[in-house]
């Protein structure tokens, strides 16, 4: 199938998030769409799949154009979209979760259900439990499921946002296996949007990019990095430097701790980190590394072993006491656990003074809301409420929040969904911390973030944590053994 | 036998318990599509008076009940249509149509109160009354009685086993997902709201024409807010919730026999029973101790154990929907 969008355009109110983009896709083949945060590309896939109408512009298939009520139409027509956060629903079984709107019929078709599901996911070598819910599935496999529903219900076009975000690496290969079968064997038209440009060369033959809604620039691919990343900014940003930094005295000493959560335990983790240094956690989500930096907040305890903080043991102090001691801890789910929906950017460093007063004095609130605003580069106003924000300015409220003056900071996926330009910004920031001997821990998913930042690193695998490799001393190759939990 | 004590207590606390099982069904099915009713305690009274108004002057009970399910739907419309198309608060809007039923109720009914009036009749099931012990508990009742246990398992098999099932749970669990699937969210919000609210006014009617027959103010006061909590307590499931409603009639059954029996202790205390319990119940369910005698049980049930227990409210519940 030949698609065809004709000069799309949507605003909203001022925001030309889509500014007359034309585009053709052919079927059997792989397109990347790039784009930094806010380019338009969410908008455009959820015109195309019927999520939004366009303002004006026509969408056509072979050269008739479509008009998309609803994304039920859409599929109707042909155009599947798979979201990073898939679009099933959580309490229900996987069979009912996949009959759910595939037919007018009153009573369950379960049989069926279970065969057509079996074939599509031994077609595709997806290894799921049909028996059981979906909130009990992993990220990868509840979309694994949304593909093959998505291919049950008749999808030409597949348009899949972010999907390698929080999923495992073998799900990636299997995930990639499927899309190249489906688009090469099949003839469908894949289109993958993505930040990770890695992933796009990997995959795609075609890249289009996106910028302030409009089409910048389309190319071959694979093809250098810095062309895309040319495109995309206009200019090659500059990545952050790793200078050497001298490393001072020890700050956080971890002794053969053991933390056991119902899920997962780790144990005999032994650890020092030094001032100024940068330590990454990398390995499969849900390995441990999370738990490690939960423990070192003081959000969890351990069983046994002790925490050293400054050579102080703070072994079972509770989160809010290290903070006063000099721990600063950035959760991953920004609105889930950093920050709070309602509440505005006033509001959120007031909470976060490390001392407070029964009356709130609005105009040097005001005032010290503005600074971190300017500081941290955050598009809001001190009246803007968390959930306004976008995901990178919510992740710079979360940096603003942080305390100065902190002895060690523990950061989850720090620059998870943001673009190339805010990663550095925040890494930046990051580095600054170090003038004044504050040591980091951080996770990342990202091993590329995990190499090019960190002075060492750690891998974690089933709770169990590596030993601890030189940076400058160590390859991608001994990193992603050590994730498949070979020594 | 056949007419000892217990079996009539027994059948007594079925009787009693099935205006709770309907109003049950009718506010699982609300809420299991993302709307909280709260107006109960107020629809109930609303729909008692106007159901033993409306047998009264037409002599017809069936004719009382229509009225009643009218009057509930209506009132659950004003919930569905000021939350979902005004966008005001549901709970808001519940809360001030409870006071309001209440207030209403006893002015409208005014002229009717404490006078004899229709009655659903005694229908003994042919046949199945006459089996021992469990025939005089279950069929010896009324049409009434026989409509909520059907609507149990009718509740339950049109959420868990039934396409348009799906796509009302769809609606009060992941909204946008089954948006993305062509279920009209704020369709089915606005239907099983309505329809709830249609059961919740035939609960109202069958305490004026069935168990406390007649008409006086605050004839069902509470019972609203105990149907809300037999909600909660049943997981938001109708069999759940049907056993939820038998233990509040049992434990008010025992608390009337315990009080005979202990005449110095205060009534208040008895009437105190069927909370407590329910509170216990709810924290036993929801423990550790309950998570451990699961693991024990054999593989093959633990699955349906858990199932079965396992208490989530739908989880967009009270949340509004924007269709793009």
């Amino acid at each position: 199938m030949r698609i065809e969008l004709r000069d799309i355009r949507k605003y909203f109110g001022p925001v030309k998030a889509n500014d007359g983009i034309s585009l053709v896709l052919e079927g059997g083949r792989i397109y990347g769409l790039l784009g930094e945060n806010g380019a338009g590309k969410s908008t455009l896939m959820k015109i195309l799949s019927g999520y939004q109408p366009p303002d004006s512009g026509d969408i056509l298939f072979d050269d008739q154009v479509q008009n998309f009520s609803s994304p039920k139409v859409a599929l109707g027509k042909g155009v599947g979209m798979l979201y990073q956060d898939p679009l099933d629903v959580p309490p229900f079984t996987v069979n009912d979760n996949y009959l759910l709107g595939r037919d007018n019929r009153v009573v369950l078709d379960y049989k069926s259900a279970i065969q057509e599901l079996q074939e599509m996911t031994s077609r595709f070598s997806f290894e799921l439990d049909l028996q059981s819910n979906i909130e009990d599935l992993s990220l990868g496999e509840r979309q694994q499921l949304e593909l093959a529903r998505l291919l049950v219900g008749g999808a030409q076009v597949l348009i899949l946002d972010e999907p390698t975000t929080g999923i495992s690496a073998e799900q990636k290969d299997v995930l990639f296996d499927s899309i190249r079968k489906l688009a090469f064997e099949e003839g469908k038209t894949v289109i993958l949007v993505s930040h990770k440009l890695e992933e796009v060369q990997e995959l795609c033959g075609e890249g289009m990019v996106l910028q302030k809604g409009k089409l910048v620039g389309k190319t071959e691919l694979p093809c250098p990095n810095e062309k895309l990343v040319e495109m995309m900014f206009g200019q090659v940003p500059e990545r952050g430097e790793r200078t050497e930094f001298p490393l001072g005295q020890p700050v956080l000493g971890l002794v053969d701790l053991h933390v056991t959560t119902y899920r997962l335990s780790i144990r005999d983790v032994d650890l020092t980190l030094q001032q100024g240094e940068v330590f990454g956690l990398a390995g499969l989500e849900g390995s441990g590394q999370r738990i490690l930096l939960q423990a070192c907040a003081g959000l969890l305890h351990p069983d046994h072993g002790k925490i050293l903080l400054s050579g102080q043991d703070v072994t079972g102090l509770q989160y809010h006491r290290m903070q006063d001691k000099g721990v600063g801890y950035a959760a991953a789910g920004r609105l889930e656990e950093g920050l709070i929906e309602g509440l505005t950017l006033a509001e959120h460093v007031e909470l976060a003074k490390p001392k407070h007063r029964f009356f709130i004095d609005r105009s040097q609130l005001n005032t010290t809301t503005e600074s971190k605003i300017d500081q941290f580069q955050i598009v809001g106003r001190p009246d803007s409420t968390a959930d306004e924000l976008s995901g990178g300015n919510q992740q710079r409220l979360l940096f603003a929040l942080l305390r100065e003056k902190l002895k060690l900071i523990l950061l989850e996926h720090p620059t998870r969904g943001l673009d190339v330009r805010s990663s550095n910004w925040i890494w930046d920031q990051l580095y600054q911390r170090r003038e004044d001997g504050t040591a980091i821990l951080f996770m990342s998913a990202d091993l590329d973030e995990i190499f090019e930042r960190s002075d060492r690193i750690a891998v974690f695998s089933g709770g169990v944590m590596s030993r601890v490799l030189e940076t400058k001393n160590t390859s991608v190759d001994e990193i992603g053994h050590l994730i498949g939990g070979q020594a | 036998m056949d007419s000892s004590p217990l079996v009539l207590t027994l059948a007594s606390i079925i009787l009693a318990s099935t205006p709770l099982i309907i109003a049950v069904c009718g506010e699982i099915l609300t809420e299991r599509s993302g709307i909280v009713n709260l107006s109960l305690d107020g629809t109930m009274l609303m729909s008692a008076m106007t159901g033993f108004v409306v047998a009264f002057e037409t002599d017809n009970v069936w004719l009382g009940f229509l009225g009643a399910m009218g009057v509930g739907a209506f009132f659950a419309f004003i919930v569905a249509f000021g939350s979902i198309r005004l966008r005001q608060s549901q709970f808001a809007i519940g809360f001030v149509l409870t006071l309001l039923g209440d207030d209403l109720s006893a002015f409208l009914g005014q002229n009717y109160t404490r006078i004899p009036g229709p009655v659903v009749q005694h229908y003994a099931i042919p046949i199945l009354k006459d089996i021992p012990i469990i025939g005089p508990i279950f069929f010896n009742q009324n049409v009434i009685v026989y409509f909520a246990y059907i609507l149990v398992f009718v509740t339950w098999f049109w959420l868990f086993r039934t396409q348009p099932g799906l796509r009302l749970r769809s609606a009060g669990d992941r909204p946008e997902a089954g948006f993305a699937r062509g279920v009209g969210i704020n369709f089915q919000r606005y239907l099983y709201t309505i329809i709830g609210g249609g059961l919740v006014g035939v609960a109202g009617a069958s305490y004026s024409l069935n168990i406390k027959i007649g008409w006086a103010e605050g004839l069902t006061r509470g019972f609203g807010w105990i149907a809300l909590a037999i909600v909660i307590f049943g997981g938001w499931s109708p069999i759940r919730g049907m056993f939820g409603a038998l233990l509040f009639g049992a434990t008010k059954a025992l608390a009337t026999y315990l009080q005979r029996t202990f005449p110095e202790v205060s009534v208040v205390a008895f009437n105190a029973i069927p909370w407590v319990l329910m509170i216990l119940v709810l924290l036993l369910v929801g423990s550790d101790f309950t998570e451990r005698v699961i693991t024990v049980a054999p593989k093959s049930l633990r699955r349906p154990l858990q199932r079965f227990l396992k208490i989530s409210p739908p989880q967009a519940l009270g949340s509004t929907f924007v269709e793009d």
